[in-house]
């Protein structure tokens, strides 16, 4: 095992040179000067050799790579061209907001789709098969801004149950040293605060979960139902096992192994910025970061922003690795 | 109040676009401004001025007993360092700022201001190189309002993160795209403001927008969609405000490039749309169809200006006349987003599409990504293409000469129609150096006359800009310019 994890950490690293090495292709190999793309078209060509100079875009390629290696290592990519921060801590302030979200609709997924899932393998081919069936092809199917608008719609303007947009009451003020609004609105202690930052959290998790949920509950149920039918199960069932202990004991965690890399990888894509969802429940997190840094043309937080978000994925497809180690002690690859 | 987008920056003096302006107008205030509801010039920081006879020399005698947001005295002294910083490049904090619209405003740096002096405590002396009509309406813009000096000299390049002024609210908390809020300011030197605390919340999606507004979470919206209107309008919590803009949407038709260099071609393309009916049709009642190159509330305005009503006919007389007896192809390019000026731009492409056809003229409908049309019709790749402009400040020569005189037609050409015509140029010169309202209006309509004859755009509309808040809040204004002010605004309980 322990072998096994190594392995999978030292194969991080030419991973992450691969990605590092695609984000800065994508800058420099696409057409267009970014001098100018930042600067606009009415610059004069003294002010683009001036920021070409500032940003070392005249240099040779291969320095400029070695630059850019050197910013990936040490965290600085050079300042926004819109707020003059530094572009890496401008994509840390936005990222709480996005784990935040991600991490809650992934819970509610997770809950969920067990609950579906399962059901649906003890009772295959019944009214509740079909109905969760239903269910799940619907979520997948679902475009997510429309069923956002759709709870809006419900949830926020006809029941008044919960807000609309943003991750807090607007008149709400207090410090938020973590950028975790759910951490930080617990440390001051103050209930109304608490109670408006997970109201606001609610509907645009629960919009960002339905897709993982529905994928995880048909996951869950054709692995479990692919479980239930072999040989051991019925030896169980032979020797007189209770049918729960059997699901509950022998048969779930053999049928998680496929769901945990499904799940490790819809969670990665959450992380990635749920542009669709950040946009219609005004939620500042880094999907709408770059969409913003497309539009201004901020290269430097444009290029913190993808890295971030690619090294995020790959560190949790490794971990999901690990899981996957961990739940079936069979695998130790090569 | 939520509006659309975030501010890109809060310095005013720095910035372009109307969410930041949005702000800054709250925290600033300029020598002159506009009146509540018009662009007419009322005092601000400056009580009162003079001019010489040549009008070259411009005397502002200042406010007493103004203090910025941050404690410092405002004299003349404040005003002479912020000039100094936007129009002489060796100032030391000019390299803080790009100052775009100095430069536009202006002609360059420092352009036609030649000094700005302090020759007493309140009282500060303008140089020009040439006597300039609009001077004290450009003054009023967003954009020449009154930094607080030790701000500036303590914050440099990140000012903008940290803007102090002498207006009505001053800046508490800025988190990015999420909510900028701004406290009344206790030092302001006019009457206080009616509300403690203004929030300006980006919501980009309108209709979660209007939702809010419905609710109650926001008291006011910006960006209200022309359907949106109907249904605000049915809330009888809600007020739909909407007035005349100061804004034009036109088709240019770009007469560097043929068929389009001939005047009997364009004035047959002015016949065979049906702009009336595309109007009534596409603008929900939001606007009046356009005839004139500048709308009704702008100085030189004609109302007699002689209408190109729609006639078939007439159009493929004056194109066999033009030596196109069954028409041409050509191509139509139409914006990709909603402005205030075109709700929806791509019906109103499609429209005219139709009624062209009818003439034998085959066209082709064009659109790119915002940036790439704007660039691209700069640069002139266009046969015709729709655009529109919102004044800047209610001078005609920000309409007439920013888009119609040949100077403007050099590429990237904000004159998109490429017109040039050296008689509406001599005009239009001679009226920026006159100060007889007129006299000018004169000069302008004699312009507006010629335009019309050579026919180089379509006038499409003038639209509504329109604004709902809460039946709450009273005592607001809206300005043609289309800036907020919240000062005299209250919210009842």
């Amino acid at each position: 095992m322990t072998r096994y994890l190594m392995k999978r950490i030292l194969l991080l690293i030419p991973t992450l040179l691969g990605v590092s090495i695609l984000v800065f292709s994508i800058i420099h190999l696409i057409p267009g000067d970014p001098a100018v793309a930042m600067l606009g078209q009415h610059a004069t060509p003294q002010a683009v050799a001036r920021l070409k100079k500032q940003l070392g875009l005249n240099r040779p390629l291969y320095i400029q790579f070695g630059k850019f290696m050197e910013g990936v290592v040490t965290l600085n990519l050079g300042r926004s061209t819109q707020t003059n921060e530094p572009a890496f801590q401008e994509v840390l302030h936005h990222y709480p907001a996005t784990i935040e979200l991600a991490f809650t609709a992934m819970l509610i997924a997770i809950f969920f789709s067990f609950s579906l899932g399962v059901t649906a393998a003890c009772f295959p081919n019944t009214w509740i098969d079909y109905a969760v069936n239903i269910f799940s092809l619907t979520g997948i199917s679902m475009p997510i801004f429309w069923l956002g608008l759709l709870f809006l719609l419900l949830f926020a303007s006809h029941w008044r149950l919960f807000p609309f947009s943003g991750r807090v009451f607007p008149g709400y003020i207090f410090p938020t040293p973590t950028h975790f609004y759910t951490l930080d609105s617990l440390l001051t202690g103050n209930f109304k605060i608490i109670k408006d930052v997970f109201g606001h959290l609610f509907l645009p998790s629960l919009t960002l979960s339905t897709i993982p949920l529905a994928i995880l509950t048909k996951t869950i149920r054709g692995s479990l139902l692919d479980v239930l039918h072999q040989e051991y199960i019925r030896t169980a069932y032979a020797k007189g096992v209770g049918r729960w202990k059997v699901i509950w004991k022998h048969a779930l965690k053999n049928a998680l192994i496929p769901v945990v890399t499904v799940a490790g990888l819809q969670f990665g894509y959450l992380l990635g910025g749920a542009i669709l969802t950040e946009t219609v429940f005004g939620w500042p997190g880094i999907g709408r970061l770059v969409v913003e840094a497309v539009k201004a043309r901020d290269y430097p937080v444009l290029q913190a922003s993808v890295l971030i978000i690619a090294f995020t994925f790959v560190f949790i497809n490794t971990f999901t690795d690990f899981i996957y180690a961990y739940t079936d002690p069979r695998i130790h690859y090569l | 109040m939520g509006r659309e987008g975030d501010a890109v920056k809060l310095d005013p003096a720095d910035i372009t676009d109307g969410e930041s302006a949005q702000v800054t107008e709250n925290i600033f205030d300029t020598l002159v401004t506009y009146r509540n509801s018009s662009t007419q010039i009322k005092p601000d920081l400056a009580l009162s001025w003079s001019r010489s006879k040549n009008g070259e020399i411009w005397i502002f005698h200042l406010r007493h007993h103004v203090r910025f947001q941050d404690g410092t005295k405002f004299n003349a002294a404040s005003v002479v360092f912020n000039f100094d910083q936007w129009m002489n490049p060796k100032d030391p904090y000019h390299k803080y700022g790009k100052f775009i619209y100095w430069q536009t405003m202006w002609g360059g740096f420092p352009g036609k201001v030649k000094k700005v002096q302090a020759i007493g405590k309140y009282t500060v002396k303008f140089t020009l190189s040439q006597p300039v009509a609009p001077f004290l309406k450009n003054l009023a813009m967003f954009c020449f309002a009154i930094s607080s000096p030790p701000a500036v000299k303590k914050w440099k390049e990140d000012y903008f993160k940290h803007p102090v002024g002498t207006g009505p609210f001053k800046l508490v908390l800025w988190q990015r795209n999420e909510r900028i809020v701004l406290d009344r300011n206790p030092y302001y030197w006019g009457e206080k403001p009616k509300i403690k605390r203004l929030i300006f919340v980006p919501i980009k999606d309108s209709t979660t927008r209007m939702l809010e507004l419905e609710r109650g979470d926001i008291d006011f919206m910006t960006g209200v969609n022309v359907e949106e209107v109907k249904i605000l309008k049915k809330d009888p919590a809600v007020r739909v405000l909407a007035k005349p803009g100061m804004n034009i949407a036109y088709l240019a038709m770009n007469c560097e490039k043929p068929p389009f260099n001939q005047i009997a071609v364009r004035q047959a393309v002015r016949y065979a749309i049906n702009i009336k009916k595309i109007v009534e049709k596409l603008y929900e009642g939001l606007a009046v169809p356009a005839v004139n190159p500048i709308p009704p509330m702008i100085l030189g305005y004609n109302p007699r200006l002689k209408k190109f009503h729609y006639n078939p006919r007439k159009a493929k007389e004056l194109l066999a006349k033009a030596g196109f007896p069954n028409g041409f192809s050509t191509t139509l390019w139409y914006p990709p987003i909603s402005r205030q000026y075109i709700p929806d731009p791509k019906a109103v492409a499609e429209a005219m599409q139709a009624d062209l056809r009818k003439v034998g003229i085959k066209v082709k409908l064009i659109t790119y990504d915002w940036g790439s049309y704007l660039y691209k019709t700069e640069m002139g790749e266009h046969s015709m293409a729709i655009l529109g402009w919102i004044g800047d400040n209610g001078d005609p020569d920000d309409f007439l000469y920013a888009l119609l005189d040949k100077t403007n037609a050099v590429k990237p050409a904000q004159n998109i129609a490429f017109y040039t015509n050296e008689k509406v140029h001599r005009l239009l010169l001679q009226a920026q150096k006159i100060f007889n309202p007129e006299k000018r209006k004169i000069l302008y309509q004699q312009a507006i006359l010629i335009i019309n004859q050579d026919s180089p755009w379509v006038p499409i509309a003038y639209a509504d800009q329109i604004v709902a808040f809460n039946k709450k809040v009273k005592g607001f204004h809206l300005n043609p310019t289309g800036m907020l002010r919240f000062q005299n605004v209250e919210e009842n309980p």
